[in-house]
This record gives structure tokens, sequence and C-alpha cells, in this order.
């Protein structure tokens, strides 16, 4: 037999006690209720919350107490110059990748909605975005590196790579390797819009008289340039975030962020500038939420016109 | 809802539309087969049939959507069989999704305008016009997702006539609206439909809505037209079981066929051309052709008895088992409570009948 | 007879077929670089020594002992973060749908919140926490696990969100409470099998992000196997490269196959609508 829910707190059960007791009235929660949320938000801010303020105080602390001298730390040549690296690593990526992964999830839009070639494509484009890291630097060592076929192959039709060298290199190996992730991200991020895009506003706009280039620059690309912008902000982030491929690749040096921070965790650090490395993630983390935010904005828009 | 004054220096005659032996299957399932219509200029013809019958593939052939297997489409004389879409002049309101989700109402209604090249002076002009012809004058700067079903697709009626196009097309295009919206805009397609002239193809599935608008109702099944008629022929002289049973509502009455009439419900009914005329038949029978009286004595027996605003109907049961739904005005529906014995009596009007299965 | 449309789609379907095989061909041409190298023989032959060895998990274990480390620990810390997670998001959820609506928004914001925090930028905060943690509960990788519950927050939340929005847990759990259930049952004799594909559709997913991740058990000193395969790169390329490969392979077969369980888009929706970022 269930017990009718009472609204009225443990405390004070009649409204006689509320005048008594004028807090009670402010109690009628139920507070039963809000103990079953209190395993998630404790734990998330055990590992989650308590680790971010540790960056953002940390960013402004040193052994002498509240300083500045880390956030001046960042303007560092080395560090600049990382930051620099990453910010363009991850903005070239992101364009290409866009632009590839948007023609590519065109192309894969035009097939059967549920086909084997559609199911094989996206299944393929999510274990390459997510699964990449060491697997996939490893991919491109062995093809590309001074034993690689890919390097044969290329030597024999004239062009010559050297020993790999510059697979290692920021802004041409990387690139490269990033791009390999970043195309099939794009796909899985951008295909749902693409596929949101109704026939019968192709066929509106033929029936007025318009050919398919007109669709496209007058209906289409405009509806799609809000999800479209919004994916490639979040190639942005996923690039300037990435560690795993860049740190089995690079071995030394620090030309990108990611791995200036991680170097701050592993090597010697000097004395008074152990914060260096929060000031460092903040910047990363202030980055990331600002490209993130503006995803967020672009996203809404998006839905609002590609679904009814 | 205004007559457009300002249309007579732009109106067009309407224009004549041949469809000639049509054919269009998808692999083995024929959508079309051997389909054949003529439109009179500026009249309004609803092809109506149940999913599957062939008649949005009917539209979408016209419109130059589909391709047809075989077969000739004349537009006021002209073949276009090969013309694609975007040079048929047709105006087209889709069932859904017809506006452009990133363009404001008025900047739909202008697209047409912009493609043929017009002045803005002029396309602003036309498109105040078209938008208060269907009476949204107010909304010209809302999005579609701002906007109910109904003004969507009022909009897209104005954009589709902007165009001043020989033929408009409509795809079922009240099916997803309100019951309420639907028979409210239903009304105002029909009268800007004569206010304009443009030759109309209407698809619908919804019998009351073909009835209400159209000139002619064609009626479609599995890829050809059963009977092609003004509503009122259509509902009172059906040609066919399908017809009878799908416009409108049909009791199915066992009778005899006796010298060009039937012997039914313990009456004489004149038989429509096409029945069978001899021996058992199948009476098809409108509740509202039927009369019913309370009477102790009488051989059927009421079921139960709805009362549905305009009029109510009766569902009684004869001796020998079969239902009959008879149609009452309102006031009498309480009249009939359950169990009560009452006389039926067929009231004369011509029926088809049929050779019982 | 006209043939606009099939012509045009005839267009249409080169257009498709060309730019697939292209990107395929590409998105083929690195991988193939990896089974051109696990298959080099002495004096240029082909031989299938390494996938041998690899299948042989006897010799795996006693030759290349991280390796075999690292994949115990991966394959425990699967386990216990879809375990963690599971156990924390779908009572948490099912209680906020049901009870406190007026906290959905500040869930969501928590679940997505690790969307603005890399990996790397956790790893530094973390730093002091895991001294704790190991402090209390000693050195094991496995401790590792309650982080990457962060990590997999995003994507298990948008998969669960999905599945409890499609079976309209409101309504199922007024109708249960109104035939005399209390909130126990509803939680596990209704909510829970209700949520099949949506459970599993996040435990993929968290398996798919253990199995692949790198940055913090790497920056932690911790062996998992994203960590064995780079460290055993630096003396056995083969072995390494050949374990990359099958970690693909496999996780490809897994997310194909599952994408005709739940539709096309299963496997790529949760990831969809948040984005992904690179296995960190």
């Amino acid at each position: 037999m269930p017990r009718p829910r009472t609204t009225w707190p443990r405390t004070g059960q009649t409204p006689l006690d509320d005048r008594r007791h004028p807090r009670a009235r402010r109690r009628r929660r139920p507070s039963g209720a809000l103990l079953g949320v209190v395993p998630f938000f404790a734990y998330t801010t055990v590992f989650l919350v308590i680790p971010t303020l540790v960056v953002v105080v940390g960013a402004f602390t040193s052994g002498a107490g509240v300083t500045l001298g880390n956030v001046e730390a960042l303007t560092q040549p080395a560090v600049l110059a990382a930051l620099q690296h990453s910010v363009v690593l991850s903005a070239v990526t992101a364009a290409g990748g866009a632009v590839i992964g948007a023609v590519l999830a065109y192309a894969v839009s035009t097939g059967r909605g549920g086909g084997v070639m559609t199911r094989f494509v996206t299944s393929l484009c999510g274990v390459l975005a997510q699964f990449g890291g060491v697997a996939l630097a490893f991919a491109f060592l062995a093809s590309f590196g001074a034993t690689g076929f890919l390097t044969t192959w290329l030597a024999r039709i004239g062009v010559d790579t050297g020993p790999g060298l510059w697979l290692y290199e920021w802004d041409k190996g990387l690139m490269l390797v990033y791009l390999y992730f970043q195309v099939p991200l794009m796909l899985i991020v951008f295909l749902p819009a693409v596929e949101g895009l109704r026939p019968q506003w192709r066929e509106a706009t033929e029936t007025l008289g318009g050919s398919t280039w007109v669709y496209w620059r007058r209906v289409a690309a405009p509806i799609l340039l809000p999800s479209f912008v919004g994916a490639m902000l979040l190639l942005f982030t996923n690039a300037f975030s990435a560690y795993a491929t860049a740190a089995a690749l690079v071995s030394q040096g620090s030309p990108l962020l990611p791995l200036a921070i991680g170097n701050t965790l592993t090597s010697e650090v000097i004395l008074g500038q152990e914060n260096v490395g929060k000031a460092m993630a903040l910047a990363m983390v202030v980055v990331v939420a600002i490209v993130m935010g503006l995803y967020a904005v672009l996203d809404r828009r998006a839905s609002k016109w590609l679904t009814p | 809802m205004r007559a457009p004054e300002r249309w007579t220096d732009a109106h067009r005659e309407g224009v004549t539309v041949q469809l000639m032996n049509l054919r269009r299957s998808y692999g083995s399932l024929n959508a079309l087969d051997d389909f054949t219509l003529h439109i009179a200029p500026g009249e309004l013809v609803a092809l109506l049939g149940p999913s599957g019958c062939g008649k949005t593939t009917a539209l979408r052939c016209l419109a130059g959507l589909e391709d047809p297997d075989a077969g000739r489409i004349e537009v006021g004389g002209r073949d276009v069989t090969s013309t694609p879409t975007n040079r048929r002049d047709m105006g087209m309101v889709f069932q859904a999704y017809s506006l452009f989700p990133h363009m404001t109402a008025r900047q739909n209604v202008e697209f047409g305008l912009q493609l043929r090249r017009r002045s803005a002076l002029q396309r602003r002009a036309r498109a105040a016009d078209m938008l208060d012809l269907v009476a949204l004058s107010d909304q010209a700067d809302k999005y579609a997702h701002q906007m109910s079903g109904g003004q969507q697709q009022r909009v897209a009626l104005a954009r589709a006539l902007a165009i001043e196009p020989e033929v408009l097309l409509l795809d079922e295009p009240l099916s997803a609206l309100d019951a309420k919206v639907r028979s409210q805009l239903r009304d105002e397609i029909r009268r800007i439909q004569l206010a304009v002239g443009t030759t109309t193809l209407f698809v619908t599935h919804d019998q009351e809505e073909a009835l209400a608008v159209a000139d002619r109702v064609g009626v479609m099944r599995a890829g050809h037209l059963e009977q092609l008629a003004a509503p009122q022929d259509l509902y009172a002289h059906p040609t066919s079981e399908f017809v009878a049973d799908f416009v409108g509502l049909t009791n199915r009455l066992p009778g005899v066929a006796v010298d060009g009439h039937a012997d039914v419900l313990g009456g004489r009914v004149p038989l429509l051309d096409g029945s069978a005329r001899s021996g058992d038949i199948v009476v098809l029978v409108r509740p509202e052709g039927i009369d019913i009286a309370l009477d102790p004595s009488g051989s059927a027996t009421v079921l139960s008895a709805s009362f549905l605003g305009a009029h109510g109907r009766v569902t009684t049961e004869i001796a020998d088992g079969h239902r009959v739904v008879v149609q009452v005005p309102s006031s009498w529906v309480a009249r009939y409570q359950p169990g009560a014995r009452v006389r039926l009596a067929p009231r004369g009007d011509a029926a088809l009948a049929v050779a019982p299965n | 007879m006209s043939g606009n449309r099939a012509a045009a789609r005839r267009r249409q379907a080169l257009f498709r077929w060309a730019t697939i095989s292209i990107c395929l061909v590409f998105f083929a041409l690195p991988l193939l670089g990896m089974l051109e190298f696990t298959t080099r023989g002495p004096g240029g032959t082909r031989s299938p020594q390494t996938w041998a060895t690899l299948v042989d998990f006897g010799t795996v274990s006693a030759e290349y002992p991280v390796l075999r480390e690292g994949f115990l620990s991966s394959m425990g810390l699967a386990v216990f973060t879809v375990v963690i997670m599971l156990a924390l998001l779908v009572p948490t959820m099912t209680w906020v749908r049901l009870r406190l609506p007026h906290l959905s928004r500040t869930v969501e914001f928590m679940c997505l919140l690790p969307l603005t925090v890399p990996a790397i930028v956790l790893v530094v905060g973390l730093t002091p926490v895991y001294a704790w943690v190991t402090y209390l509960f000693g050195e094991s990788t496995l401790w590792l696990s309650l982080a990457y519950v962060i990590l997999v927050l995003p994507y298990a939340y948008r998969s669960l969100d999905a599945g409890l929005r499609a079976i309209d847990v409101k309504t199922l759990a007024e109708a249960s409470r109104s035939l005399g259930a209390g909130w126990g049952t509803v939680m596990v004799r209704i909510v829970l099998p209700n949520l099949r594909t949506a459970v599993l559709s996040a435990s993929f997913l968290s398996v798919a992000l253990v199995l692949g991740e790198f940055t913090i058990a790497n920056l932690f000193s911790r062996k998992n196997l994203q960590v064995a395969m780079y460290e055993l790169g630096k003396s056995d390329a083969k072995i390494s490269i050949a374990v990359g490969l099958a970690a693909l392979v496999f996780a490809f077969v897994v997310l194909f196959a599952m994408s005709f369980i739940g539709g096309a888009r299963a496997a790529a929706a949760p990831v969809a609508r948040t984005g992904r970022k690179e296995s960190a």
C-alpha cells in the first residue's frame, strides 16, 4: 500500500509549526528527493569541479602566494610559439577537415538512408575519429617513415620525402595526421545536418524556377551555414585539445600547447615556475570555452531551422 | 477574404492541362497505369484515393518531379513531357515543410520573383499583394518556425501564386493540419483559386475535402481513374462499388433485382447504371437514404445512436443480422435507445447494386 | 519520354561513388601501411610472423609483459568505468527526470562541462586529487576509471538522455505508481529494462573511449593499452603496430555490427551532437 507523498518537511508537520518555525516554510521542497542526486554532484565535484578550480586558482598562485607571474610566464617565446602553433594547426586542420568532410557528408547523404554503404562509412569514421592517438600515429609512421611503403611509392614517382622527418613537424606531418581524424569527425557531426535538408525545399526551388545552382546558393548553403561553422569550431577544439597523436609523433621539444603542458608534468620544474603549467592549462580552457560557447549559439540556430 | 482587384492586369487566362496515357512503375509496383486526365482552363480537379493509388505520382509527373515511363503531358497545348521542372511554370504547395526555414514569409514569397529578375519595387508590391490575399500581411517578417501549420501553408500558397503560374499544384496541402484549420483553409484555397482562375490539380485522401473544393473529382485506384465527375454526381451516381464505398458511407444490404429496380429493406429502389441487374444482389444504400421510425412491431433493433453535432447516426440490426446505419436529424438521436424496435424503409434514392461475392 | 530525373540521379550516383571511393582510398592507405609494415619478412618477403605471434596469447604474454599488463589494465578500466558510469548516471538522470525536473539543466551542464575541459587540462587539475586517491586507495591503475568516468560523461549523458526521452519515463513512472509500485520497483522493473539500447550505446562508447585513452594514463605514469603500445613502439615496432591495427579493426567491426541493431546513425548519433575530441 503506497504511502501518500507528503510535501511537509520532516520538521514541522502542520501550518501551526510553520508559524512557529517560519524557516520550515522555505524547506517545503521534498528534501528526500534531493538526496537522490547527491552522489552525482559529489562525484563530479571531486573529479571535475575541483580539478578545474585547481587549474584556475593555481594559475594565479605560486609558492609565495597570489601572483600574476605564471600568467606573465605565458608570454615567454617558447610558450607563445606553442600557443601560436596550436592555434594555426587547429585552424588549418579544422578548415581543411570541414571542407573535405562536408563534401563527403553530402556524398553519403545522397545514398540510401540506412544502406550498407552509409553504415560502413559512418562506422569507419566513428572509429577513426574516436580511436585516434597512438594507433593513428603508428599508422603514419609505418606508412611514411623512413622505410614506409608510401615513402617508397612516392620516391618511385619522383617525390622525395627524405627520411620521413617531415612527419614530426607540426606544420607538415602533424597537419596531415590531424586531418586524418578531423575529416571523419566532420562527417559524423555534419551528416545529420545535411540529412536534415528536406527534399521539399529542393523541389520547391525547382517549381519556382530555380536551377541546381540556385538551390545551393540561395537555399541549401545558407541553411547549412550555421551547422557548418559550428562543426568547424568543434573540429578546432578537437585539434586544439589533442595530446596523444602529437605525443606519439613528436619525441623532443614541445611545439604544441598540449605537449608543453604535458612536459611541465613530467620534466624537471624550475623553482618558482611550478604553476606555469596551470597557467597554460587555464589559457587552453579559456580558448576552448570561448569556441564551445560560439558553437552552442550556432547549434541552437541550426536546430531551429533543421528540425521542425 | 477580399477579392483581388489588382489582378485583372496580370490575370492570365487559365490553360488546358492534359495527362495522356501516363505509365509509371517502381520495380514491380505500378504507380500509374495508363492514366489519362484532361483539366479544363480554370478548373479545379481533385484527385482522390487511398494511399498508393497513384494520385501523388500523377501530380509529381505533371510537376516534372517524376519522369513517366510512357505517355504525354501537355500544358496549354505545348508538350512539356521532357521539359525540366524549373521551366514548367507551375506553382506547387507541398504537404509539409513547404517554406524555406531561413527566410521570412515575405522573402519566401519574393523568391520566385527574384529568380524572374523582377525589380525590388515590383517584388515588394507583389509579395504584399499576395500576403494580403492570404490574410497574412502582419506575419510578413516572421519565420516558418514562428508560424502555425495553417499559416505556413497559406504563405506557401502565396509563394506559389506570386509567380502567376499556368498551373497550380496542391499535394495534400491540408493533411498535416488540425481539423478546424483544415476546413477553414480549404474554403479559402477554393475562393482564391476561383478569383485567380488558375487551372488547378488538388490531391487528397480526404473525400470530404475533395467534394468541398473541386469542380470535378477523380477517384483513383491502383494507378488509374475509376470515375471522374462533379462532386454531386460522384456522390449520387457512383459507377463502381469502390467509388460508392470510398466516397461517403454506404450500407451493404441484400436485395433482389427486379425489372430495373431493387427490392431491399421491404421497399423498392431504382438501380443506377452499372448495377448488377438480376437475381440476388447487394445494394449500396447511403445512410441518408433510409427512413427510420420507432415501431414496437418493427423488424429492426437499435444497437446504438450517436450525436455528431450537425446530424446523428443510428446503428441498427435487421432480421438477418446485417448492420444498417441510418442518418437522422440531431434532435432525434435521444429517441433511439439501444434495444428499441424500429422500422426501416428505403427513401427511394437510386442506388448502385453489385453481385454478391 | 524524358529522362531528366533519371539522368540527374545517375550523375548524383556517380558523384557519390567517386567521392566516397577517393576518401576511402585515403583512409585506407595508412592502414595498409600498417599491414604492410607488420607483414614484412626478411629480405623483402611477406611474412605473417608478427600476426602469428600476436594471436598466440601465451607467447605474447611471456615476451611482451608490458603489452599484457596494458591490455589487462585497459580491460579492467573499461569494466570499472562502465559500471561506475551506469551506477552514477542512470539513477541520477531518471531521478531528476521524475522528481527534480528543475535540476535537469544543471545536471546537463555538469555532464557537458567535460567537453570544455580537455583531458590534458584535467590531468593538471587531477594531480592533487589523485595524490589523495593514491594515498587512500593505493597505486593500482584501475583507479584511473574514476577520471575516465568524467571523460565519458558527455557521451553517456547524451545516449541515456535520448533513451529516456524516447521511452517517456514520466508517463511510465506515473502509470506504474498509480498501480501501486514504489520508486525502487519503478527504477528496476520499469525504467531499466526499457533503457537497454541506450545503456548499451552509452556502455559501448565508454569502452571505446577507455580503450583509446592515452593522455591521462601516460601522464600519471600508469600502464594501459595505449601506453603499452606507445612504449612497445620504441623497442619492437612490429608488434605494437600490429596491436594498433587489430584494435582499429576490432573497433570498426563492433561499431559496424552495432549500427545494424540501432540504425545507421546509432553508432554516430551520441557523438554527433556533442562532437568528440580526438582520443586524448
